[in-house]
C-alpha cells in the first residue's frame, strides 16, 4: 500500500491519497493520469491490468486500486 | 437565410419531439430546446442592447447550449468561458471584452461574483423561467443580418494575451452547409461530442446537430479515463458520428480498447486540432474498416476548418496524413516568402479566403490587421485572406500536406529544420504513446520529450536513425510519464518549450 501511496504523489503531488475516496468525482485523476498510474502500477507490481479492469469502481481511492492490485496478484 | 436560429426553428418544425441534445443528466427535444432559448432571450432582451457581447459562463451541459442560443434570441453574441479558467485569466479576457452581462447557474455563481466587469450577472435559473415575448423576438429578428456576429472564441496569443476570434452568422452557416454537404449529416446523425464548448470544433457539433435535427449527445468528460465505459456508453445511445481530437481517439488506440468493445454504430470518424498520429489512426481503421475517417484541418480564425481529407488509401505508421484540398465553397492559397502563390511543391504559408473567415479579433485592431490582411494577388479591390501561420505544400497527388507551424521551422547547424517530421519518426515506434519535439533557440538544442512504457532514450535513437537524417536528430531526450496537455486537450508544447529542462531528471 505504502509503495502504491508513493506512486500516486509522484503523478499528482500535494493530494491527501490515504483520505481521499472520490478520486473521480473530484476531478483529482483524469484521463492521462489513469493512464500514467496503471501503467506505472504494472511495472511496479508486475501484473497486467487490461481495460476490462479500468472501471470507476475499482479507481475512487487507493483502496480500491489496491484491492484491484491484490486480486490481480492473485489470478496470477 | 440570415441567422442560424433558423436552421433550429426549421428543424424544431419538423422534428418537435426529437431529442436535440443530451448530456450525462438529461435529454432535452427540439420542441423545450426551442422554447427554453427563447425564454432566455427575451429575459436578455430587457437590456435594450443588440450586437453586444454576453459571457455564457457554466459547466458544460444542455443548459449551456440553452444559453448560447438564448444570447443568440437576443440579439446579441454569446462569449464562451471556460467555468475551469483561472479567474486572473478571465478578468484579463475581460478587459478586452467588456462584456455587456454574464450568464451563469447556480452551481458556479459564487465562482462568477469574483469576475471584474461593469456589466449585469444573470442567473442562468431566473432567465430560463422568463415569459416568451414572441414579438419581441421578432422584431429582434427583423433588424439582424448575417454579418452580425454569433459568438466569440478566447485563444491564447503566443504573447499571453488571449485573442476573441469573432464569428458572424453567415460564416457558420456557410461552414455548417459545407459540413452537412461533406459528410453526409442528416437527421439520422447521432453525434458523440467530445470537444469543450469553448474549443471551436464543438461548432461543428452543435451547428450541425440543430440544421439537420439531429442528435448531440455530450460525453461526460469522466469517461475518457475508462475507455470501456466510454465505448458502451457510445453504443447505448448509439452514436455513429464522432468528430473529436487525435488526443481522445489517442486513449481508446493506446488502451487498445475497441479489442474489448467494438462500435457497430460508429460510421464517421472525424478529427482535427493537432497531428492524428498515423500509427493509432491505423488501430482506428484496422477495428472499423467500413467508416468513414477523415482529416480536418483549421484554426478558430476561419470558423473552424478549411481543408480536409477523407482517408482512402492505406498509410505506413511513418507516414503523414495529408490536410488535403479546400472546403467547398473556400478557398485556400499557399503563398511564399515572395508573397506570391507558391509552384507545384514549393513550401509556403497556407491562407484562407471566403466566407468562413472571422470577422477578426474582437477589440483588438492592431492583432486583426496582423493576421487577417489584403490578399496579396488581388490589388484589385478589397479582399481579406487570413493568414494561418502553418507552412504546407503541395504533394505530387495535388493534395495539401501540414508541414509545421512557421514558428516551429528551424534552423539548426545551417540546416532548415521541420520539428514535426522528427515528431513523426518517432511517434511511429512501437510503444510510444506521444511525443512533441521542441526547439530551444538559447542553447541551439533540438529536444524531443516522449511518453511510452518500456523505452528509453537508446531504443528512440536507434528507432529514427533509419527514419530521419543525422542533422535532424534530436540533442537530448526526455522520458516523461505523461505530456503535459493545454486546456483544448492538445499537448503543450508552450509549456514544454519553457519547462523542459525542469522535468528532465
Amino acid at each position: 500500500m505504502e509503495k502504491l501511496l508513493v506512486i500516486m504523489q509522484e503523478i499528482k503531488p500535494g493530494v491527501d491519497f490515504k483520505k481521499e475516496n472520490n478520486l473521480i468525482e473530484n476531478c483529482i485523476l483524469d484521463s492521462l493520469d489513469i493512464v500514467t498510474l496503471v501503467t506505472e502500477i504494472c511495472d511496479e507490481y508486475d501484473i497486467e491490468i487490461t481495460p476490462l479492469d479500468v472501471v470507476p469502481e475499482n479507481f475512487q481511492s487507493a483502496e480500491t486500486i489496491y484491492k484491484l492490485i491484490t486480486r490481480l496478484q492473485n489470478e496470477d | 437565410m440570415k441567422n442560424v436560429l433558423e436552421y433550429l426553428e426549421s428543424s424544431t418544425i419538423s422534428f418537435p419531439n426529437k431529442v436535440a441534445f443530451t448530456d450525462e443528466n438529461s435529454s432535452i427535444t427540439y420542441k423545450n430546446f426551442t422554447k427554453q432559448a427563447k425564454a432566455i432571450g427575451s429575459y436578455l432582451s430587457k437590456l435594450q442592447v443588440k450586437s453586444s457581447p454576453i459571457a455564457v459562463y457554466m459547466d458544460k451541459s444542455i443548459e449551456n447550449l440553452e444559453a448560447f442560443i438564448g444570447v443568440v434570441y437576443s440579439g446579441n453574441f454569446y462569449v464562451v468561458i471556460d467555468s475551469q479558467m483561472p479567474t486572473d485569466r478571465i478578468n484579463t479576457i475581460f478587459k478586452t471584452l467588456s462584456p455587456i452581462a454574464v450568464i451563469t447557474d447556480q452551481k458556479c455563481e459564487e465562482k462568477a461574483k469574483l469576475l471584474e466587469f461593469d456589466g449585469q450577472l444573470f442567473l442562468f435559473e431566473d432567465a430560463m423561467n422568463a415569459d416568451v415575448d414572441e414579438a419581441k423576438l421578432k422584431a429582434i429578428r427583423a433588424k439582424s443580418i448575417d454579418t452580425d456576429l454569433l459568438y466569440a472564441l478566447f485563444t491564447s496569443g503566443s504573447t499571453g494575451i488571449p485573442k476573441g476570434a469573432v464569428i458572424c452568422h453567415k460564416s457558420v452557416i456557410t461552414y455548417t452547409e459545407w459540413v452537412k454537404e461533406a459528410f453526409n449529416i442528416d437527421e439520422t446523425t447521432v453525434f458523440g461530442n467530445q470537444t469543450p464548448l469553448y474549443f471551436s470544433m464543438s461548432v461543428l457539433d452543435i451547428f450541425s446537430t440543430i440544421r439537420n435535427a439531429a442528435t448531440l449527445h455530450i460525453i461526460p468528460k469522466k469517461l475518457f479515463s475508462f475507455p470501456v465505459k466510454l465505448l458502451e456508453y457510445m453504443n447505448e445511445r448509439k452514436i455513429n458520428t464522432i468528430y473529436w481530437v487525435p488526443s481522445a481517439l489517442c486513449i481508446i488506440a493506446n488502451w487498445k480498447a475497441l479489442d474489448y468493445v467494438p462500435l457497430p454504430f460508429l460510421n464517421k470518424v472525424l478529427f482535427a486540432g493537432e497531428v492524428m498520429p498515423t500509427k493509432q489512426l491505423n488501430y482506428w481503421i484496422s477495428h472499423i474498416p467500413k467508416a468513414l475517417f477523415a482529416n480536418l484541418y483549421g484554426p478558430t480564425e476561419i470558423t473552424d476548418i478549411c481543408t480536409y481529407y477523407i482517408v482512402n488509401r492505406k498509410f505506413s505508421d511513418d507516414e503523414p496524413l495529408p490536410i488535403g484540398n479546400a472546403c467547398n465553397n473556400c478557398d485556400v492559397m499557399v503563398i511564399n516568402n515572395d508573397g506570391k502563390e507558391a509552384k507545384l511543391g514549393e513550401e509556403g504559408e497556407l491562407c484562407v479566403r471566403g466566407s468562413f473567415l472571422a470577422s477578426g479579433y474582437y477589440n483588438n485592431p492592431q492583432k486583426t490587421a496582423e493576421s487577417f490582411i489584403q490578399n496579396p494577388i488581388n490589388p484589385y479591390y478589397p479582399e481579406l485572406i487570413y493568414k494561418t501561420g502553418d507552412l504546407v505544400k503541395y504533394n505530387d497527388l495535388g493534395e495539401l500536406l501540414y508541414i509545421t507551424r512557421k514558428d516551429f521551422q528551424i534552423k539548426h547547424m545551417g540546416y532548415r529544420i521541420e520539428l514535426g517530421e522528427i515528431e513523426i519518426a518517432a511517434s511511429s515506434l512501437e510503444k510510444i504513446a506521444a511525443c512533441a519535439c521542441i526547439y530551444d533557440e538559447r542553447q541551439d538544442k533540438i529536444v524531443l520529450i516522449y511518453e511510452g512504457h518500456g523505452l528509453n532514450n537508446q531504443t528512440i535513437i536507434d528507432g529514427i536513425k533509419y527514419k530521419i537524417p543525422n542533422y535532424m536528430h534530436p540533442n537530448k531526450y526526455i522520458h516523461v510519464k505523461q505530456m503535459p496537455h493545454n486546456q483544448n486537450g492538445k499537448i503543450d508544447r508552450v509549456w514544454l518549450k519553457n519547462n523542459y529542462q525542469t522535468i528532465d531528471k
